[in-house]
């Protein structure tokens, strides 16, 4: 089983790109389970059609200890398993250690079947607190992607991000596995987003386009390859299941300080 | 090498550096006189301290009988809170009311972490109103709900209109500033604002007085309040042993401050000073001399002669009746050693009911006194504000319109102050002076120091509290809590100056620990063959 965490900047699109390359590894024939570990509970929306099954928190919070697994783990596309940790509304509480009552709860109740490929973690912003960092302690996630662009601030949050990964890679044993460049159409973009993945020490995985196939698919609460399977994107999608499933380029990052971020972005951004 | 340097000498390098200010061996000069207070502890240290809750709950605002006080967290910091600090209470006259035997924890669960407690908290309250009733509800704040955020202030302004009492919320989560003196001073900064001055009860005598920073450990507060009465004096509030926020409410209206525990509720005695104009007096009343003294400056303040005259009977009379006891406890004692270790004030006190029975205190110090518990509040303008200090709030009050009024002017209060025969009014002068040459001041001590110095000074008896008390017993010297005082008490006035002498004296003639010889003294507790030979 391959534990995968989906990281990123706040709104960069972890969830859409996380829905979306489970949907071609899934299409592929693999056993995938999708644990979302954000309170808004949005992570598993369009490979189940909509937000669909209650989450963790607010089973627990109602009914105990003494949760059915099926109240909260639902099937989807292709037989995608999705759950949603949740969390408390805004301002309350404590989301993250939300996120490690969830994992824990989730694997007393066997959540965690052998027969399954991958789990995928996807998680909120940019690593919060201790318990947003919980799918990279305790050797549950053993490999993560960023989702960035070639906008600064998305990749100032993925070095930053490297920076709690190689945190836990000396103790957890947690790897990154490269950079997903969800595209802004920033200019130079993929050289510039390759560029801060070898000063890190890894790869772009993969170079997502935009395309407005992937709004419409949301729309209709679908994954592109499951709404619109013969569209460009999807194909982009399948290649970059393809491309993680085949990866073998697992590292501990090496983030670099904020100056030489800022001079790759001078040299392959703004110099024109 | 003189004790000082021998206690530092087995700390590496980094602890000795921190520790070294904090540890001072008394000169003739007054030279090397100053020490660090009111710092952080190093970690790994052993240290004696208690936290911010600690102060708050279980110190000022823990023992108000009319008060509901819930601990908002997990049920821990509420269990190990009750009943621990001996503060004694009768009903309330007014409500025959009594809370201080019960504990109040919200228990909060996992999941009121994540969800935020506040619920639960408003839960616990409505609970609270039904099953007691109670005119006042206080919450403390355990250190989860500093890191989750509920807003126990805004849950107290809501009880407040829902049930028509008064509810106050402290956030006295366990991690905020360096010890448990950050809690006290949260708690008189609620108390403060809201509940002094919002009373009416007049005084039925010219000469009322508070005892500010008496918590009425086993009765002391009833003895001291026996002797006030027979002399005259009205006293208004415990503060806050045995006292009731129904009476405080009306506390501003007193002609005078008594102020016992300094470091814990000097905040209350300035602000009511600045605020009402209530003159603040430092007394001690533990010691057969120091009661007397204590009550001679009072009449002196009060400057009437029937009162003076009054005071000068009961001293008579009361020393008269203690005399026979006190001087056969004396002749147990005279010529033996203490150390005193306590929280911050009673390492001073309790030299002086010690001189009282011959003795001599030769190691003392405090858990979390600030420096001018030490050195005297001159030394005030002269500390310096660290981060931990500002994180805990300071508030300013100013003249109240309605009740501020001054009994003497500055010219007076000087003038009454001034000479060998002056009153220490709103100052004091620190535990430090007290002290003689060779004796050695700890600040902040901890388990491995606490050793030490029982190796090294040798006292006869070591006045500390329970975390220390059994390690102290078990190295042959005896030990007395000063704390809670071992189920024993009342210490204060008279009659708890025969009590103190008589336990001191049951402790030191009966040390069982000393007594005994241990076996791994003669037979070797290992047994061992050797191998190889087979």
């Amino acid at each position: 089983m391959r534990q995968v965490a989906i990281y990123g900047k706040g709104g960069i699109g972890k969830s859409t790109t996380t829905q979306n390359l489970t949907a071609g590894l899934g299409e592929m024939g693999k056993k995938i389970m999708i644990v979302g570990c954000d309170p808004k509970a949005d992570s598993t929306r369009l490979v189940l059609g909509g937000l669909a099954q209650k989450t963790v928190l607010d089973t627990l919070r109602e009914e105990g200890e003494d949760i059915e697994l099926e109240t909260v783990l639902k099937e989807g596309y292709a037989g995608i398993k999705g759950v949603e940790s949740g969390g408390p509304e805004p301002g309350v509480g404590c989301a993250g250690r939300g996120i490690i009552t969830s994992i824990g709860l989730l694997e007393r109740l066997g959540a965690y079947e052998e027969d399954l490929d991958y789990v995928f973690y996807d998680v909120l912003g940019d690593v919060v607190c201790g318990g947003f960092a919980m799918p990279i302690r305790e050797g549950k996630a053993r490999e993560i992607y960023i989702v960035c662009s070639g906008e600064m601030m998305a990749l100032y949050a993925a070095n930053n991000i490297s920076k709690g990964i190689s945190k836990y890679a000396n103790t957890g044993g947690v790897r990154l596995g490269g950079l997903i460049c969800n595209s802004r159409k920033v200019d130079g973009e993929a050289e510039l987003v390759s560029a801060v993945a070898k000063e890190i020490g890894t790869q772009m995985i993969h170079f997502v386009p935009r395309d407005n196939a992937v709004q419409k698919a949301e729309i209709n609460k679908k994954t592109v390859i499951d709404f619109s399977p013969d569209e460009p994107q999807a194909d982009e999608y399948r290649t970059l299941a393809r491309k993680i499933d085949g990866n073998d380029m697992f590292v501990v990052p090496k983030p670099m300080s904020i100056d030489r971020l800022e001079e790759i972005l001078m040299e392959h951004g703004i110099l024109d | 090498m003189i004790d000082r340097e021998k206690l530092l000498d087995k700390y590496s390098a980094k602890v000795y550096k921190n520790r070294k200010d904090h540890i001072i061996q008394l000169e003739e000069t007054d030279e090397a006189r100053s020490i660090a207070a009111n710092t952080r502890a190093i970690p790994g240290v052993m240290t004696a301290r208690g936290c911010c809750y600690a102060g708050c709950k279980g110190v000022v605002v823990g023992p108000l009988k009319d008060v509901c006080v819930i601990t908002h967290g997990p049920v821990g910091c509420g269990f190990y809170s009750w009943g621990t600090r001996r503060n004694k209470a009768k009903p309330d006259e007014h409500t025959d009311k009594n809370f201080v035997p019960y504990c109040f924890s919200t228990d909060m669960q996992e999941s009121d972490i994540v969800f935020g407690g506040e619920k639960k908290l408003e839960k616990a309250i409505d609970e609270a109103m039904e099953l007691f009733d109670p005119k006042c509800i206080m919450i403390c704040s355990t250190c989860p709900i500093g890191l989750i955020g509920d807003d126990v202030q805004a849950v107290a302004r809501r009880a407040e209109e829902k049930y028509g009492i008064k509810a106050i919320g402290f956030s006295c989560e366990g991690y905020k500033g360096v010890s448990q003196s950050g809690g006290h001073h949260i708690a008189n900064n609620g108390v403060m604002r809201f509940i002094i001055g919002t009373g009416d009860t007049q005084p039925k005598t010219k000469f009322s007085v508070n005892i500010l920073g008496e918590y009425n450990i086993g009765g002391d507060g009833w003895e001291e309040e026996r002797i006030l009465k027979r002399c005259g004096i009205e006293v208004l509030n415990l503060f806050t042993g045995d006292a009731s926020c129904e009476s405080l409410k009306s506390a501003h209206l007193a002609h005078l401050n008594l102020l016992m525990c300094h470091r814990s509720i000097n905040y209350i005695a300035e602000m009511m000073k600045t605020k009402y104009g209530i003159d603040w007096l430092k007394v001690n009343f533990i010691g057969v001399g120091a009661t007397c003294k204590s009550l001679r400056e009072i009449a002196k303040y009060f400057n009437n002669s029937e009162l003076t005259m009054r005071v000068e009977e009961v001293i008579a009379d009361e020393t008269a009746a203690v005399y026979d006891d006190m001087e056969y406890y004396k002749s147990k004692l005279t010529g033996k050693t203490a150390g005193i270790f306590s929280g911050g004030s009673r390492s001073h006190h309790y030299q002086v009911l010690l001189e009282d029975l011959g003795m001599k205190t030769v190691i003392a110090g405090y858990e979390f006194a600030h420096r001018d518990d030490y050195e005297g509040r001159v030394i005030i303008p002269q500390i310096k504000e660290d981060a931990d200090n500002k994180n805990i709030e300071s508030i300013t009050v100013a003249p109240d319109e309605r009740f501020y009024r001054e009994v003497y002017t500055e010219e007076q209060i000087a003038a009454l102050k001034a000479g060998e025969q002056g009153i220490g009014l709103n100052s004091y002068d620190g535990m430090i002076p007290e002290m003689g040459a060779g004796d050695v001041v700890v600040d902040d001590y901890n388990h491995f120091e606490t050793d030490e110095l029982i190796r090294l000074v040798k006292p006869d008896i070591f006045l500390s509290g329970i975390k220390d008390k059994y390690s102290i017993q078990k190295a042959g010297v005896s030990s007395r809590q000063i704390h809670s005082y071992d189920y024993s008490g009342p210490y204060a006035g008279f009659n708890g100056a025969v009590n103190f002498g008589r336990d001191v004296t049951m402790a030191l003639y009966t040390n069982v620990w000393g007594l005994v010889t241990p076996p791994w003294k003669h037979e070797p507790m290992l047994v061992g063959s050797l191998g190889g030979g087979e």
